[in-house]
């Protein structure tokens, strides 16, 4: 197992080039959810009293 | 409101690709990351370093491919003034900026160990790092407007002049390196490839491929809600309510 | 062809006007060279191999001085919703704008830069060889910039954006720029670089005007 995470050697630089493909993949996929979160959350509040015109957009 | 019909239909599809998307893309990226990490062979001039491939080749291609759906949605956007296309560029730009950053940072790091240097003004390196340059581009001037429709138009236009300077770039970049670049540190000869090495890179492409498209589909939903909202607190301040 | 003689004559006539303020670039084109021994060092054999390469990316960024101002103004004034509405097919205001910008930016520095490659040490065959590039090389930053500067209009911070959008496609520019003066030095053949500069030249000649046309309708709607 050592020896697999040892990479002949090359630890250094395989393992931080996993790393950071994952780390910005996540980040991304992070970062849009908070902002779908945000946006619907705003959408609900704005659409709590709502009016006919408001009401149609919100359905679309 | 055939505006917003649109954008409904959109949703549904959105939601019904999307098991079928992530059903394809975990096994390959488990086998991929599998094949890749534990049963690929090393390379002979490379040791295991060869493996730092697997996730930076797929990452510039998925770059490439980012730049080319970006330049397809502003086209059809400029041109039918689709508006889902519009935001399909838009939603596009960040995911496509983020595998060019990877494939920047894994190339780095992979250089290091078989060039000896982080960085070398290698003709593909540099191309990409103005990719990277025309994304920020793009991204900024969808900012840089109040209203979001003269912002897609401007970055559309401004998508479709990159896509045909794009060529000439690489041109002039891959002209400049046999000029300035002693030939020598160019990558260790590019040998057919190994189908042990093949198989983990093409599953880590379908992988990315995969993940690309899933963050597409949920950054457009940001961009519809974003929309809605915005729709909502026009409205709102239309009929003189406080918002 | 009305609507660019009339564009032409009329930005030059406020350049003019303007006294001072035309000859702005090139004096930020001359002073930009003149710092660069200073901050390098005023050592001869490296200057005159640098130089080239400096004043063809000093052309760029001086290019780029005047570039946000071009629809700006007239955006601003009012005088872009005349333009819009004129007859003259928008290309050809287009295109007077972008030769008037040459005239004003361009012009000046290919005469300016001989001058400063003397400075710089340079040899007469790769002052030579600037003078063709430069004269081949500025008219398409002009009209690439006047693209820039048409999506960029009404914008905030429109100068910052405008150079990051358009710098990345000045790159092939400055590459075969450089290219011919490092040929030209050498004593190489540097008819190919000159060739590839005409074409790119030629190429924006006919598709920028058309490209800010389209961007310049997006500002009426």
């Amino acid at each position: 197992m050592a020896e697999f995470f040892d990479m002949g050697g090359y630890a250094a630089y395989i393992w931080p080039a996993y790393g950071i493909a994952a780390g910005v993949i996540a980040c991304l996929f992070i970062w849009s959810w908070r902002g779908l979160k945000k946006a619907e959350q705003a959408e609900a509040a704005l659409g709590k009293r709502p009016r006919r015109r408001s009401a149609r957009v919100e359905r679309a | 409101m055939h505006r917003f019909a649109n954008p409904a239909r959109f949703l549904r599809l959105s939601r019904a690709i999307q098991p079928w998307i992530l059903a394809v893309t975990v096994p390959c990226l488990l086998a991929g990351l599998y094949l890749g990490l534990v049963e690929s062979p090393i390379d002979y001039q490379q040791k295991d370093t060869v493996r730092i491939m697997y996730v930076h080749v797929p990452a510039a291609w998925m770059a490439m491919f980012g730049y080319s759906s970006l330049a397809i949605a502003s086209a059809i956007g400029l041109i039918w003034k689709h508006p889902l296309a519009d935001l399909a560029g838009k939603a596009a730009a960040p995911i496509g900026a983020g595998f060019t950053i990877i494939a920047l940072a894994t190339g780095s790091l992979w250089g290091k160990p078989t060039w000896g240097t982080w960085w070398v003004w290698d003709a593909r390196l540099t191309s990409v790092v103005v990719l990277l340059f025309l994304y920020l581009g793009y991204m900024a001037l969808w900012n840089a407007f109040e209203q979001p429709q003269r912002a897609a138009r401007a970055a559309s236009i401004l998508a479709l002049v990159g896509i045909v300077n794009l060529p000439i770039i690489k041109f002039s970049v891959d002209w400049w390196n046999t000029l300035h670049q002693p030939a020598s540190i160019s990558r260790i000869g590019t040998p057919a490839i190994d189908p042990a090495m093949l198989r983990p890179l093409l599953l880590m492409g379908v992988a990315y491929l995969g993940l690309f498209l899933l963050l597409l589909l949920l950054r457009m939903r940001v961009e519809l809600a974003e929309r809605r909202v915005m729709a909502l607190q026009l409205a709102r301040s239309r009929d003189g309510e406080p918002s | 062809m009305n609507g660019f003689w009339a564009i032409l004559g009329r930005d030059l006539a406020l350049a003019r006007a303007e006294s001072g303020g035309a000859l702005l670039a090139v004096q930020f084109f001359a002073l930009g060279i003149l710092l660069f021994p200073l901050g390098l060092g005023p050592e001869p054999g490296m200057l005159s191999r640098l130089g080239g390469g400096l004043l063809a990316v000093m052309a760029l960024l001086a290019t780029l001085l005047a570039l946000d101002r071009l629809f700006q103004q007239d955006h601003e004034d009012g005088t872009l919703d005349l333009l819009l509405t004129s007859p003259a097919p928008l290309w050809s205001i287009v295109l007077g704008k972008a030769v008037a910008h040459w005239l004003i930016t361009g012009a000046p520095m290919l005469l300016a830069a001989p001058l400063l490659g003397v400075l710089l040490q340079m040899s007469w065959p790769a002052i030579g060889g600037l003078v063709v590039a430069l004269a081949l090389g500025t008219p398409t930053l002009s009209l690439v910039g006047a693209v820039g500067a048409a999506l960029t209009i009404g914008t905030r911070r429109g100068g910052v954006l405008l150079a990051l959008l358009v710098l990345p496609l000045y790159i092939p520019v400055l590459i075969f720029m450089s290219g011919t003066v490092t040929a030209a030095e050498t004593g190489l053949a540097f008819g190919g670089h000159v060739s590839i500069l005409g074409a790119i030249m030629l190429l924006s000649l006919v598709l920028t005007p058309w490209a800010a046309a389209v961007a310049l309708r997006q500002v009426g709607d």
